[in-house]
Order: structure tokens, then C-alpha cells, then sequence
């Protein structure tokens, strides 16, 4: 067994204790023991991506094969995303290190952000719904927290409504969770997709798979269920801003509703046409609503809507390509839309808004914004060589291959209407000419450019994974065939 | 029966949700659909006449698995309410900075967040 897997939760878990036990003396403790925590576990999980293996909490032995203890399930899904949480995870601590001095309290932010990445791996991790939905708490409970970390007028509200959604989707999973225990006498997931191996599934289990559908749909903020992402991601501070659009939608909503589909009920036809209109429309919806706004942030946040739908549309199709692309697409969103909340996060340090009509000349007062800003905008938008060209491509390819057309025509469209408003960003805040009062604008301190040159890097290298051919990007492959394999097996 | 009442209790719940204004009536109604959940999971492990689910030393398992309640709902239902008491606690947080922002519980008063 690796006994690495469980230290993904344990650690983080544990410094978000620690970080405000050790340093309420020394200030500068805590982004040093945060950077260091982060750096950790994103090595760790470079180093597992090639690992897999069923970890037993506690060594519960498991008598004629039926599973009694907590269970910790690394495979080739679970490993991709692990990488997007961590090396996310990781830039945004180092970009905090600087921009969080703004607010009052760094070592309930560290902490916060902590507890954040400990319920994500979690999830990504657990092999049992109920340690799911523990997780899926944790992470949700100090993400509404981050949200509201500011204490403003909006922050507050943005965060209220974040929280009785999330609450309200989180109450959808547990009675999900209830009613599979109820049907099938076990809460372990490979113990539950044996048991409905090989059957239709009864109509107590389609109630409790739509439940599982509109509870992760809505962390997920899948179009019917988006209401509070516009507002909780912008309010947010803005290396918070990159987490939760970059990965905490991910983990807690699409991975969730991946892994369940496909590998615990099986993927039937019917569910997987609700995820891909869930996710069509979300692309248009969210796009078309993206391109009229001027607050920075908020424009973000309406294409991280429109991106999620490209992937829950890819993952909908069920066919190879449709899955790797829309995993491919997933890991290439975290970076570049946690890199693009960096970036307006270090317009709005320098020049204290983030209104597009106010900003202009950036491009010659912060270079490095400028560049990094420019990469992200044109990965999300689709421009080759980055990362997003090669993944919205297998999209749109597996569109074709599975004889739907209009779906492929409407990611191409899509994507050109997403280029759209990513120029007009680019024209407004960075190309033209200055609108004045932006003479004692400088460029972000070190540490911010550090992690934006990052995740720049990133969104470069990651389309050198399209090399190993476009229907198996390497790293992809293996979360790819995880989802593939069908339901789960006992070990 | 007792199955409708739960569902019942969640559908309040989520009534209430959806239509109240007040911010507190709002948390309360969430914690009104949280019980209804704990009581559903509870009535999964319920067993008519069963009794409770500790072995006594001598026991034998198979007796005592015909005759005690399912402890594992059980179980779930204390990690769901202590998680149930962050979010309340999250929540009631948010509703008093909220009051001293806005000076009011009302929802449609706070709307700075539009489009």
C-alpha cells in the first residue's frame, strides 16, 4: 500500500492548525510555513501521478472481501487532480505572500486556505460517499469563509449566498447518500457499483443519482445552478478567487459527478445527455453573459462558467476523445483561469479597481502582468500553441466523431465569442492609451510575478502534453482509462 | 409513513428557503431541512423491535447482527450534525456582519451584487 496517500489530507489538514499555534509571534512564519506546506504536497503529487493503489485507513482488514473501514482510492483521475489542486494551490500561496497584507488576519487566511486544500484532496482521494461528503464540507465550509474573508458589503453577501446554496446542494448529496445506503447496504464506491453492476437501476437509485446530479451541478455551477458564482468568486481575495474557480469548482463538482457517472452507476445514456445539456447550455449562457461586463473579476467569473460547460459537455459525450479532451480541458483551466484572477488581482493591488472603463496603459506601468495576463487570455480563448487550443480541439473533434455537429459548432462559436471578450480585456486594461491617474501605478511586487510567471510557464508546457498524440495526451491517458474502466471492481 | 414525514420536513425546509426574505428565517429553515435529513438517515438504520448496537462479551455475531439496529447511520448522523453546527455557526456569523453592514435582515435590501 502507498503510504504517501493519506498525507495529502493529513498534512494540510494539520498546518492549518499549526500555521496559527507557530507563528503568532514571528509574522513572517506564516507565509514561509505556507509556501513550504504547498511546495510539499505539490511535489508529492508530481511524484504520484505515475502511483495508484487503494490505501485502507486504520488497516481495517476487509473479511470475504467486504469492505469495512474507510477507504483512500488513488488512481490516474484522482492523481490529475491532485496536480491541478497542489501546483495551484502552491502559486496562489505564493502570490498571497504579498497581496494578502491588504487584509487583517494572515493566519486565519492561511488556515482557511489550508482546510480548503485538506477537503479537496479529500474528495479527490476518498473512496466512500460519506468521507466524500465530509470532505466536500471541510472544503466548502472554508471556502464560504474565504469568500466573506474581506467583510465588506458585497463580500458578505456574496458569501451568504454562496453559503445557502452550497448548503442547500450539500443537503441534496446527503439524502443522495442516504438513499444508496438505503438501496444497496454500503457506502464504499466500488462496494456500491458491484452491487448495481450488471442491472437497470431501480428508481430509488435514478432519484438519487439526479440528486447527485443537481447537488454537484450546483458546486459545480453548471448552468441552471450558477446564480452564486458570479457573485462568490469576484468577492473573493483574488488568490481565492483563483482557487475556487480554478479548482474548487473541479474537485468538488465535475470530479465528483465523473467519477460517480462513470465509474460508480455506470454511465447511462440518459445521465449522460443531462450532463451534456447541462453543459451546452452553460457554455453559451455563460459566454453570453461573460461579454457584457466591465468589473475584470466578474468577467472571469462568467467564463469559468462557459469553461466548465466545455468540459461537463465533453464528459457527457462518454466517448474516448470526448473524455480525455474534457479532462485535458479541465486540468488546462485550473491554470489559466487561476493565472487570470492572479493577474486582475494584481491590476486591482496596483491600481485599486478592477473596472475596465477606468483602467487603460497597463501594458507599459506592469510588463509582467501584462505578458502573463496575455498568455491566459489567449489559452482560455484558444489560440495555439497554448494549452487551451489543443483541448478545446479535442473537444470539438470528439463533438464530430460522435455525430453531433451542432454541439461542435456551437464549442467553435463559443470560443470565438470567449476570444471576443478576452480582446476587449486586453484592449481596455492593458493596450490603450492611459485614461490618467495611473502615474504611481508599479508593477506587482516579485512574489506575485513569481507565480504568475508560473502558471504562464504552465499554461505553455502544458500543451507540449498534446505531443504524445491528440487522442492520449500524456498524464491525461491515465485519468482518462480511469474513467474508461467502466465501475469499479472490488480490489 | 414515518418516511413521508421526513421528506415532508425537508420540503418545508427547502420551502422555506426558497421563499422566505428574512436572512434568519432562512437559516432556520436550513436547519429545519438538516433535521429532516438526520431523521431519514437514522430511519435507514431503524429496525422494527431491534435493539441497540453494543456487543456484549459472549455475544456471537450472528445473533447479535439479527437482532441489533444498523450503528452506521448512526454514526453518519453525528459527523452530518457536527458538521451541520460549522455551517449554522458559519452562517449565523455571516447574518450578524450582515446586519451591521446593511442594518437590516432583509434579503431584497442587499443588492449590491447585480447582472
Amino acid at each position: 500500500m502507498d503510504n504517501l496517500t493519506p498525507m495529502f489530507v493529513v498534512i494540510p489538514l494539520a498546518a492549518g492548525f499549526v500555521i496559527p499555534m507557530v507563528s503568532r509571534r514571528l509574522r513572517a512564519a506564516s507565509d514561509v510555513f505556507g509556501v513550504l506546506v504547498m511546495s510539499a504536497l505539490a511535489v508529492m503529487a508530481a511524484a504520484g501521478a505515475r502511483r495508484g493503489g487503494v490505501y485502507a485507513v486504520g488497516d481495517w482488514v476487509s473479511p470475504q472481501g467486504i469492505p469495512l473501514g474507510i477507504e483512500m482510492r488513488l488512481d490516474g483521475l484522482a492523481a490529475l487532480l491532485l496536480i491541478a489542486v497542489n501546483a495551484i494551490g502552491l502559486a496562489a500561496v505564493v502570490f498571497s505572500v504579498d497581496y494578502m497584507r491588504r487584509y487583517t488576519s494572515k493566519l486565519r487566511y492561511y488556515s482557511l486556505f489550508m482546510f480548503m486544500v485538506a477537503g479537496m484532496n479529500g474528495v479527490v482521494l476518498s473512496g466512500d460517499f460519506f468521507n466524500l461528503f465530509v470532505f466536500m464540507e471541510i472544503a466548502a465550509i472554508a471556502s464560504y469563509a474565504l469568500v466573506g474573508f474581506g467583510c465588506g458589503h458585497e463580500e458578505l453577501e456574496a458569501s451568504f449566498k454562496y453559503l445557502v446554496l452550497g448548503s442547500v446542494a450539500s443537503a441534496f448529496i446527503l439524502i443522495g447518500v442516504a438513499i444508496v445506503y438505503n438501496m444497496t447496504g454500503t457506502l464504499n464506491m466500488a462496494h456500491v457499483a458491484t452491487r448495481l453492476a450488471g442491472q437497470p437501476l431501480g428508481r430509488p437509485m435514478v432519484l438519487a443519482l439526479a440528486l447527485f446530479l443537481c447537488g454537484f451541478g450546483l458546486k459545480a455551477a453548471l448552468v441552471p445552478f450558477h446564480a452564486w458564482l458570479p457573485d462568490a468568486h469576484p468577492s473573493a481575495p483574488a488568490p481565492v478567487s483563483a482557487m475556487l474557480s480554478g479548482v474548487v469548482i473541479k474537485a468538488l463538482g465535475i470530479y465528483v459527478m465523473a467519477r460517480l457517472l462513470f465509474n460508480v452507476f455506470g454511465a447511462g445514456a440518459a445521465a449522460l445527455a443531462v450532463l451534456r445539456g447541462m453543459g451546452a447550455l452553460s457554455m453559451v449562457a455563460g459566454v453570453m453573459l461573460a461579454i457584457g461586463q466591465w468589473d475584470m473579476k466578474r468577467l472571469f467569473a462568467y467564463h469559468s462558467i462557459s469553461q466548465i460547460g466545455y468540459v461537463a459537455l465533453a464528459l457527457g459525450l462518454g466517448t474516448p476523445l470526448g473524455i480525455a479532451g474534457g479532462l485535458f480541458h479541465m486540468l488546462n483551466h485550473s491554470i489559466f483561469k487561476s493565472l487570470l484572477f492572479l493577474t486582475a488581482g494584481a491590476v486591482e493591488y496596483a491600481t485599486g479597481t478592477r473596472d475596465l472603463k477606468r483602467l487603460g496603459g497597463l501594458r507599459a506601468r506592469m510588463p509582467v502582468t501584462a505578458g502573463t495576463s496575455f498568455v491566459a487570455s489567449m489559452s482560455i480563448a484558444g489560440i495555439p500553441p497554448f494549452n487551451g487550443f489543443w483541448s478545446k480541439l479535442i473537444i470539438v473533434l470528439a463533438c464530430v466523431q460522435a455525430g453531433r455537429h451542432g454541439l461542435a459548432l456551437a464549442a467553435v462559436a463559443v470560443s470565438l465569442l470567449t476570444l471576443a471578450s478576452f480582446l476587449k480585456v486586453q484592449r481596455y486594461a492593458f493596450f490603450e492609451a492611459a485614461k490618467g491617474g495611473t502615474e504611481h501605478v508599479r508593477e506587482a511586487p516579485p512574489l506575485m510575478a513569481l507565480a504568475m510567471v508560473l502558471l504562464a510557464l504552465l499554461c505553455a508546457g502544458t500543451s507540449l502534453l498534446a505531443l504524445t498524440g491528440i487522442a492520449s495526451p500524456a498524464l491525461i491517458d491515465r485519468a482518462a482509462q480511469a474513467l474508461q474502466a467502466g465501475v469499479f471492481g472490488l480490489p | 409513513m414515518i418516511y413521508a414525514l421526513c421528506l415532508m420536513l425537508i420540503a418545508v425546509g427547502l420551502y422555506g428557503v426558497v421563499v422566505k426574505k428574512n436572512v434568519v428565517k432562512i437559516v432556520i429553515s436550513l436547519a429545519i431541512m438538516e433535521y429532516g435529513i438526520n431523521l431519514l438517515l437514522i430511519l435507514v438504520g431503524y429496525r422494527a423491535g431491534g435493539h441497540a448496537p453494543i456487543m456484549e462479551p459472549g455475544a456471537s455475531p450472528a445473533e447479535f447482527a439479527a437482532g441489533a439496529v444498523d450503528p452506521l447511520p448512526q454514526a453518519l448522523v453525528l459527523t452530518s450534525i457536527v458538521i451541520g453546527l460549522g455551517v449554522l455557526a458559519m452562517m449565523v456569523a455571516i447574518c450578524i456582519r450582515l446586519y451591521e453592514r446593511y442594518g437590516t435582515f432583509d434579503i431584497t435590501e442587499m443588492r449590491r451584487l447585480r447582472g
